[in-house]
């Protein structure tokens, strides 16, 4: 009763229903530490070798950018049916960790393959395991965060998960450069390395992270398909699911706005790869706050504001040629944006759905993500043709921040009916 | 201890033997590669004025060992000869009689590019800022155009695929071209306009005329472009990187048999009567290829290991194959 008494919060009703526990303080579980600890090593580990990638493939192994840039676009597509292979297995054999330790060790064991790689297709097969590793692990990651706290604090632990997570990812190009600087051309080293960190990464989820034993699991009924599918049927997951992709269809990749940054600015020219490392840095920093204030106010309502971050970070990138200030402004809310959908999302979808079904629940939201965001990329690549670069932008943003209004709707109905009829 | 913590140091310790054993080769790797070799000895005691005397072809060398990497120039009339090595390192580089340039990496926390413009006596004069790793590099025969092609993105976050950026500069006016996808492109005499519009692989012909690359759903044009009018016209389908006769009567470049797959062949055409032939070459090229003379044809291809050679071949689909400068990558002839 004293959280509608707390200024700010206009009704309980706003959050979903089985989100209502009071906000309890305190810090987050030893699991989400731990988990967040193997992604940061993890990360660490697969970023200072995607620094290297493009070097390595045109500088040491003699491909063209055009067949590197094939090669690239070949494993793009496939981590969206395995990430819901990853969360179904973890929620049908009860062990998530199990799926999630193969998930990472698969990806491990890639960076030692890349050592002999000496040509185009060796690199291709070995990017494309990894990505299946990647795939494979992150649902029933994102599940036992989910299991190891309380449901009102879902919002911060996944924001710390993600904080973690995305430290590793800028540690890891200058752990890569530091070694290529110190011995040139070392290329080996670094895959060495690599696996070197994804190992103790690996070892932290292992022997040191508690998973498995859920209490609670013998007395709920076994985990089939035809149990995935009835999530899809449950009117309050599939509202999520189609405001996800709803909002996800007007999402344009990163990779666009960043040629648009590109074409506008002679800072960006220049500073290129520092436009990744801008965004990166916000999404670390206010990944916990957002987390914790979509905690308080309703994670739906977290989510929406951050697909409106994104569209003004298209207009910030379509709007007239800004100097340095524009330039961050725009990576700022890029940055706002990942901080406030993605760990956001998972909270979501595991608050919305069964515990035994957690990973299916989570993998299916973040696939609707996934699938949003292909057909958003051909839509903007037409969009683009027929009416130009900026105007294709705006275009996004002014639907963006037309359509996030609308999907909180979508949010809101269910909520307030499951708890009117309380 | 428990078991658990006792199995988490021990694969620590496997992490930091194995993590210490990749620094360990390393070292030991790139100790063994600066070691200079009896040919590198040989190549740092020719002098690059001597050479530069000359007619000369200019070149990033790539044989082991300390010169790796570096801009070398042999004279044209003992290619296969003792080279002269610059202090220069370009992963690309293009040079004329008048003027140079050298694409690079800045290898650092954040890696950056840049190109660098070079004087006659191939000193650096001064830089351009590169968005992307270096693909093309191409001057204009009096060194008064550069044209820069940068292949963007391939990072986890920008997920764009392929994209490349090609920039044209006026090194006299100090004037810049801007991005070549910003020109109107004209295909079947109509304007044509699609977002994953690129183009790469620029060569100079005389003025304001130049050809390039003009790739969009998956097919390439060889366009003819005019820096003053900022237009490009497509010429002809399937037709990549191109690069004009020293006496601008043909066009070479690398075309794909099979357009779904990236393997390339090499093909002259003649402009006046837009006939294409084949040449002798087999193997598949990736290289913007240069002219040796208007008879001869200079391309890279990869040998062993991080080695590539330069190899020669007729211009009119006639002969065979052969090595020109071994150990080499990336040549450009000075007559």
């Amino acid at each position: 009763m004293y959280i509608s008494a707390r200024p700010g919060v206009r009704e309980i009703e706003v959050r979903p229903s089985s989100d209502t526990a009071p906000v309890i303080r305190g810090k987050v579980g030893p699991v989400v530490v731990l988990l967040g600890l193997t992604s940061l090593l993890t990360d660490v580990s697969s970023e200072m070798v995607v620094a290297v990638l493009p070097l390595f493939a045109t500088v040491a192994l003699g491909l063209s950018p055009t067949a590197y840039g094939a090669i690239e676009g070949l494993y793009q597509g496939t981590t969206a049916v395995v990430r819901l292979a990853g969360g179904f297995a973890g929620d049908r054999t009860g062990r998530p960790k199990t799926v999630a330790a193969v998930g990472y060790g698969l990806s491990a064991v890639c960076k030692l393959a890349l050592v002999p790689v000496s040509g185009g297709a060796a690199l291709a097969a070995v990017l494309a395991a990894d990505r299946t590793g990647k795939g494979l692990r992150t649902a029933p990651r994102d599940a036992m965060i989910a299991a190891s706290c309380d449901a009102a604090l879902l919002g911060r632990a996944f924001g710390v998960h993600r904080a973690m997570d995305t430290a590793g990812a800028l540690l890891g190009p200058l752990v890569a450069f530091a070694v290529l600087a110190a011995i040139p051309g070392a290329y080996s080293t670094i895959f060495g390395l690599s696996f070197a960190i994804a190992l103790v990464g690996l070892a932290v989820l292992v022997f040191l992270t508690p998973g498995e034993g859920r209490p609670a699991r013998v007395a709920l009924e076994p985990v089939s398909a035809s149990g995935v599918a009835a999530l899809v049927v449950d009117p309050r997951l599939r509202r999520l699911l189609v405001a996800t992709g709803l909002l996800s269809v007007l999402t344009v990749g990163d990779g666009f706005l960043y040629l648009a940054l590109l074409h506008r600015s002679a800072i960006a020219a220049t500073y290129f790869p520092l436009l990744l490392v801008g965004t990166a840095c916000a999404y670390m920093v206010l990944s916990v706050p957002l987390g914790r204030v979509a905690d308080r106010l309703g994670r739906p309502r977290v989510f929406v504001a951050g697909h409106l971050a994104l569209g003004l970070a298209y207009l910030a990138a379509a709007g007239p040629p800004g100097g340095a200030i524009g330039l961050c402004a725009c990576l700022l809310l890029l940055g706002a944006y990942y901080a406030a959908t993605d760990g956001v999302l998972a909270a979501a979808a595991a608050s919305l759905t069964p515990p035994q079904l957690r990973g299916s629940g989570i993998a299916l939201a973040q696939t609707a993500v996934a699938l949003g965001r292909l057909v958003a990329a051909v839509a903007f690549g037409l969009a683009w043709s027929r009416f130009g670069r900026d105007q294709a932008l705006v275009g996004f943003a002014v639907l963006l921040l037309v359509v996030a209004p609308l999907a909180a709707l979508l949010f809101r109905v269910p909520s307030q009916r499951s708890a009117a009829g309380r | 201890m428990s078991r658990r913590g006792v199995a988490f140091v021990l694969a620590c310790v496997v992490a930091v033997v194995i993590g210490g054993a990749a620094i360990g080769l390393g070292r030991r790797n790139a100790a063994e590669a600066a070691r200079p070799t009896a040919a590198t000895a040989a190549d740092l005691a020719l002098d690059v004025a001597t050479v530069r005397a000359g007619g000369y072809i200019a070149f990033r060398s790539t044989a082991l060992g300390p010169t790796y990497g570096r801009l070398a120039v042999v004279p044209l009339a003992a290619p296969g000869g003792p080279r002269a090595v610059t202090s220069l390192e370009c992963d690309r580089a293009y040079v004329t009689r008048a003027a140079g340039l050298c694409l690079s990496a800045a290898r650092g926390a954040v890696t950056t590019y840049r190109a660098t413009l070079l004087d006659a006596a191939l000193s650096p004069r001064r830089g351009l800022p590169l968005a992307g790793i270096p693909s093309r590099a191409r001057l204009s025969a009096a060194g008064t155009l550069a044209a820069t092609t940068t292949f963007v993105g391939g990072h986890s976050y920008a997920q764009a695929g392929f994209s490349t950026a090609t920039t044209v500069h006026s090194v006299a006016a100090g004037k810049d071209y801007g991005n070549l996808e910003d020109f109107a492109v004209i295909r079947a005499g109509k304007r044509y306009r699609s977002a994953d519009l690129n183009i790469w692989g620029v060569t100079f012909g005389t003025g304001a005329r130049f050809y390039a690359t003009v790739g969009t759903k998956g097919r390439t044009y060889l366009a003819e472009g005019d820096l003053g009018a900022r237009r490009l016209t497509t010429l002809r389908e399937n037709a990549e990187c191109p690069s004009l006769s020293p006496d601008g009567t043909r066009v070479a470049y690398k075309t794909r048999p099979d357009p779904a797959q990236p393997v390339w062949r090499l093909a002259v055409l003649d402009l006046a009567t837009g006939v294409q032939t084949d040449l002798a070459e087999t193997r598949n090229v990736d290289d913007q290829v240069e002219w040796l003379d208007d008879h001869r044809i200079l391309y890279g291809l990869p040998a062993e290991g991080a080695a590539t050679d330069v190899w020669v071949v007729p211009a009119d689909g006639s002969g065979r194959p052969e090595i020109l400068i071994p150990n080499a990558w990336s040549p450009s002839v000075v007559r």
